[in-house]
């Protein structure tokens, strides 16, 4: 099988990386970067615990191959805090103890900063549509909900200005 | 170690400087090599143990710049084969011409499965549940494919060929989709029924679109597409021409709908549930529109 010398800039820094042609954004992130923060559910887009951002957007990480990031930015849950504090979405989870035993919120993280990227002032309806993809087993949805909506109130865009 | 989750098999990933090699590439290796945009029916089909003659997986969004929505008051709209479904789900000239279709992109799967799931994608894989191929087919839409002997363009209308079968022959490469101005006052309503209310396969889905006709009695035409109840996409065309309008005769022409088509039993839904819900999304899709039409406003 082919193999791939790659150059992406993974959390700011740019990473030299062999990948064969069949090896996931996922398994590039976890295996060979050693960030296990980004969680392997299911490898086929349904749970979302692999969400990270590819040049700003969030992605299944498990549905990206690792030589198409070549030149491209990724940026995953390790990014979030800066300096030692914690992006607000990550304060939140904690202030509402939306977690449990933790495996989705990685993922939960990423999608809902995505949306406050995107969108500042989310309504419930616009935070449940963003979360679709980020099943959770065992905190339930309600308080991953109040805490996407505090941070919001909270925060509005992170410290950073988001992430553009 | 043992892996917990299959990971994907082997192949090569191929990534071609123009279209004429892609187009070459792909024809003069019919078997074993795919063309993909954003993979997520690809990774899954391969990791699930399909396609097991696949050795080369050929990268063909980032030719040509085709990642662009474009709107042109005589024309049309063309959407570029690499746009992705979020792109077409936000974009203003989308939303203001074609609604219904940035309605049934937004219920493709999950905000971050939509970063990679293109339009294109989801016309190509050809499955009976996908939820952008009635209001593409509605739309009239015609796709711009580059083969080996050049570009041409395919009509969606006979594209559809079976699950997961299209016209498209090897060598053949969707490059965009090019849709003809609606007609003036176009209606469009997408219902969608999955296991949950947001984000699953549809267990059936209906595309409606109606539009203003001052040549049939009821002074309106209405069409409907039926997703996840054949082979292909069920069609049907200029109803509710006959006679006025009426909350009867849109249940008739629901009816009708429930009649058109021929489901079979799976693990998502018995071909008899199917049907019934073929007649209530119909009958709701139908509503919807002709709401839509009255208070002239494009529903969503
Ligand atoms: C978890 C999950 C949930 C999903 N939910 C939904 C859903 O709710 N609704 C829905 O409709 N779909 C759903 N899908 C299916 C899929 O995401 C869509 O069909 C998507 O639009 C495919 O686009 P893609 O760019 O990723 O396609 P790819 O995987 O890149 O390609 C799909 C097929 O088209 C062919 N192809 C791709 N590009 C071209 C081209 N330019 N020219 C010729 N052939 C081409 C490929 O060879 C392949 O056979 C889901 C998938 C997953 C994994
Ligand atoms: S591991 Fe990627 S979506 Fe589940
Ligand atoms: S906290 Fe356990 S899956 Fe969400």
């Amino acid at each position: 099988m082919a193999h791939h010398r790659i150059s992406v800039t993974v959390n700011g820094s740019v990473e030299s990386v062999d990948v064969p042609s069949n090896m996931t954004l996922l398994t590039m992130l976890r295996e060979k970067l050693g960030l296990t923060g980004t969680k392997n559910g299911c490898t086929a887009g349904e749970c979302g615990a692999c969400t990270v951002f590819l040049n700003d957007e969030p992605v299944n990480s498990c549905l990206v191959l690792a030589v198409e990031c070549d030149g491209a930015e990724v940026r995953t849950v390790e990014s979030l805090a800066r300096k030692g504090k914690l992006d607000p979405v990550q304060q939140s989870v904690i202030d509402h103890n939306a977690v449990q035993c933790g495996f989705c919120t990685p993922g939960v993280l990423i999608s809902a900063r995505a949306l406050l990227d995107r969108n500042p002032d989310p309504s419930e309806e616009e935070i449940r549509d963003a979360l679709v993809g980020n099943l959770c087993r065992c905190t339930g949805y309600v308080r991953i909900l109040d805490a996407v909506k505090d941070a919001a109130q909270v925060g509005a865009a992170s410290e950073t200005g988001g992430s553009r | 170690m043992r892996e917990a989750h299959p990971g994907l098999p082997d192949f090569d990933y191929v990534r071609p400087a123009s279209l004429e090699e892609a187009s070459r590439f792909l024809a003069e290796n019919p078997q074993s090599a795919r063309p993909f945009m954003g993979g997520t029916d690809t990774f899954v089909r391969l990791r699930d143990g399909f396609w097991k003659e696949t050795r080369y997986l050929v990268d063909v969004k980032n030719l040509d710049g085709r990642a662009e929505i474009t709107f042109d008051p005589r024309n049309g709209l063309t959407v570029g084969a690499a746009v992705n479904m979020n792109q077409v789900v936000a974009d203003p000239q989308v939303r203001a011409h074609y609604p219904l279709l940035a309605q049934a992109a937004h219920r493709v799967a999950s905000y971050q499965l939509r970063t990679r799931a293109t339009l294109i994608g989801n016309l190509c894989n050809a499955s009976p549940a996908g939820d952008t191929l009635g209001a593409c087919l509605l739309f009239g839409g015609i796709l711009r494919v580059h083969g080996v002997e050049g570009f041409r363009d395919q009509p969606l209308a006979g594209f559809f060929q079976g699950p997961g079968r299209t016209a498209l022959q090897p060598g053949d490469i969707a490059t965009s989709i090019r849709f003809p101005l609606p007609v003036p006052g176009s209606v469009g309503h997408y219902e969608k029924l999955g296991r949950n209310v947001l984000s699953d396969l549809a267990i059936v889905g209906v595309t409606a679109l109606g539009h203003p006709d001052s040549s049939t009695a009821s002074g309106h035409r209405f069409h409907l597409a039926l997703a996840s109840v054949g082979p292909v996409p069920v069609i049907l065309r200029d109803l509710l021409t006959q006679a006025p309008l009426t909350p009867e005769a849109l249940d008739e022409a629901a009816g009708r709908a429930m009649e058109a088509c021929h489901p079979i039993d799976d693990v998502r839904g018995s071909a008899r549930y199917r049907k019934f819900m073929v007649r209530n999304l119909s009958r709701r899709a139908l509503n919807r529109v002709w709401e839509g039409l009255q208070s002239g406003h494009c529903c969503e």
